[in-house]
């Protein structure tokens, strides 16, 4: 049992893991979802790990957050928690199995976030050192007022934890969110070279992204599985009667 | 210069300077009789004149309440559950343990990181991680670990409570039933701790004994480092 533990970059594990990163309002969840589409239709096995981790661990997050009671050591490690958990459940397991494994944020959002908190970069490096290395890491790089504008446009309200309110940035939530993200872009910009992200353009037409991620996720592809899905149109045609 | 120092990379937002108790850690695996020593080591510092605050595993308001279920119903991963628990361990760090050291209590803590280090390297994870992620907790002023044989262990254990799910490690599939099970867990925990007691400094304090005796080897012990002023070695 002991010595189980697998490091950052020590995983063999047959499958494809393509993550997206970026500030909120980058329209990173838009082209991870076309990306999903695109690598359906194209057969492949894919598995979108979405943030539903253990009901118990999500339940200590949605109140201290609610009730405001965590610091920026304990944010951190009830995040990294519910990573692990979801590594553990929703990660590893289909990577062995070898699908291609999509994960809308990544460890990168927490290095950005929890080093703006004040927490130390490398311990918060450390910390994930448990974590899946992805096959490719996009950036989805967007000016500070173009993601604003996206975000004030439409969605939810900003809430307390998005902008920072807990670090007293600024008493104002729109102030604190700006002054906020500015500082995580200013953490994502120095992992480009440190963890090898691959950076997009989010300025650029949703369609032009899309093509270029589609580009880069087929040469990181080959050799992955694909479904042996028999269509009924194919099925169908077993059917034909051969005339008497 | 502060009398408190952190493993390795520390909590953010803290001012050393700022504690002034004395925090003071029992170690020791299940069923040794920490908690026995706790309350009368309390009792004794109190009657003293002496503030005490007494913490145990577990028990944060944060997560304290999820982790006791996620433990019953034994669902989480080995790497869940080790960062579950560092949560936890953090939000009583900084919300107990700290502003009580910095009011000048004598903290006594039922158990500390090592503890839960021990734990989590039996269940696979990685020792040197393990030391990294617990770089944020403070280095206390005495380590006192209550060291037992594990034959002494099994009678003390079946006198009181029986064998537990956890303390004897049936998650981990060790033994045919629940006694080979618990002796061959406890063996491999307390490896791990006698592995630790070079590297953090544990003061050993022979359990075997009676509990007059191993008061009376610990209450002294406990009298010095109360008694140090200042800075320490």
């Amino acid at each position: 049992m002991a010595g189980g533990m697998k490091m950052y970059g020590k995983h063999r594990l047959p499958g494809r893991l393509f993550v997206v990163e970026g500030i909120d309002g980058s329209g990173k969840s838009t082209q991870l979802m076309l990306l999903n589409k695109w690598l359906e239709s194209e057969g492949y096995v894919v598995y979108f790990s979405e943030w539903n981790s253990s009901p118990l661990v999500q339940d200590v997050t949605k109140r201290g957050k609610k009730k405001k009671m965590l610091t920026p050591m304990t944010f951190s490690l009830i995040h990294a928690t519910d990573f692990a958990d979801r590594t553990e459940h929703h990660i590893i397991p289909p990577l062995k199995a070898g699908a291609v494994v999509l994960a809308d944020r990544y460890i990168y959002t927490a290095f950005a976030r929890d080093v703006v908190r004040g927490v130390s970069p490398k311990w918060v490096r450390d910390l994930y050192a448990f974590a899946v290395k992805p096959t490719i890491a996009f950036y989805f790089r967007t000016p500070l007022d173009v993601a604003m504008k996206r975000i004030l446009g439409g969605r939810d309200a900003i809430k307390y934890y998005e902008a920072g309110m807990d670090i007293g940035l600024s008493d104002d939530l729109e102030e604190s969110f700006r002054l906020f993200q500015g500082r995580i872009i200013e953490e994502y910009e120095k992992m480009i070279d440190e963890c090898g992200l691959v950076v997009i353009d989010a300025t650029r037409s949703i369609e032009e992204q899309q093509a270029e991620v589609r580009r880069i996720v087929t040469e990181a592809l080959t050799g992955t599985k694909k479904t042996r899905i028999r269509r009924w149109l194919d099925l169908a045609s077993l059917a034909k009667g051969s005339p008497a | 210069m502060a009398r408190f120092g952190f493993f390795g990379e520390g909590l953010p937002g803290i001012d050393l300077e700022e504690l002034k108790g004395r925090l003071i850690v029992l170690e020791g695996t299940d069923g040794v009789g920490r908690s026995t020593h706790i309350g009368l080591l309390k009792l004794w510092l109190e009657n003293t004149g002496h503030a005490v605050l007494d913490t145990g595993m577990t028990r944060s308001a944060l997560a304290g309440k999820r982790l006791k279920q996620a433990k019953e119903g034994h669902t989480l991963g080995g790497i869940t559950m080790s960062l579950f628990y560092a949560t936890d361990f953090a939000d009583r760090l900084e919300n107990e343990i700290i502003p009580a050291l910095r009011a000048g209590f004598i903290v006594l803590t039922d158990r500390y990181i090592y503890s839960l280090m021990a734990r989590a390297i039996v269940r696979g994870s990685d020792p040197e991680w393990l030391r990294e992620v617990y770089g944020f907790a403070l280095k206390p002023d005495a380590i006192f670990y209550l060291r037992i044989k594990v034959d002494d262990l099994v009678t003390r254990v079946l006198q009181s409570t029986g064998f537990d799910y956890w303390e004897s490690g049936t998650d981990l599939h060790m033994g045919e039933d629940m006694y080979e099970s618990f002796v061959r867990y406890q063996k491999w925990l307390l490896a791990e701790f006698d592995k630790m007691v070079e590297n953090y400094g544990f003061q050993i304090v022979d359990a075997s004994g009676t509990i007059e005796e191993v008061f009376e080897h610990l209450r002294a012990r406990v009298d010095r480092v109360v008694a140090q002023n200042g800075h320490r070695p």
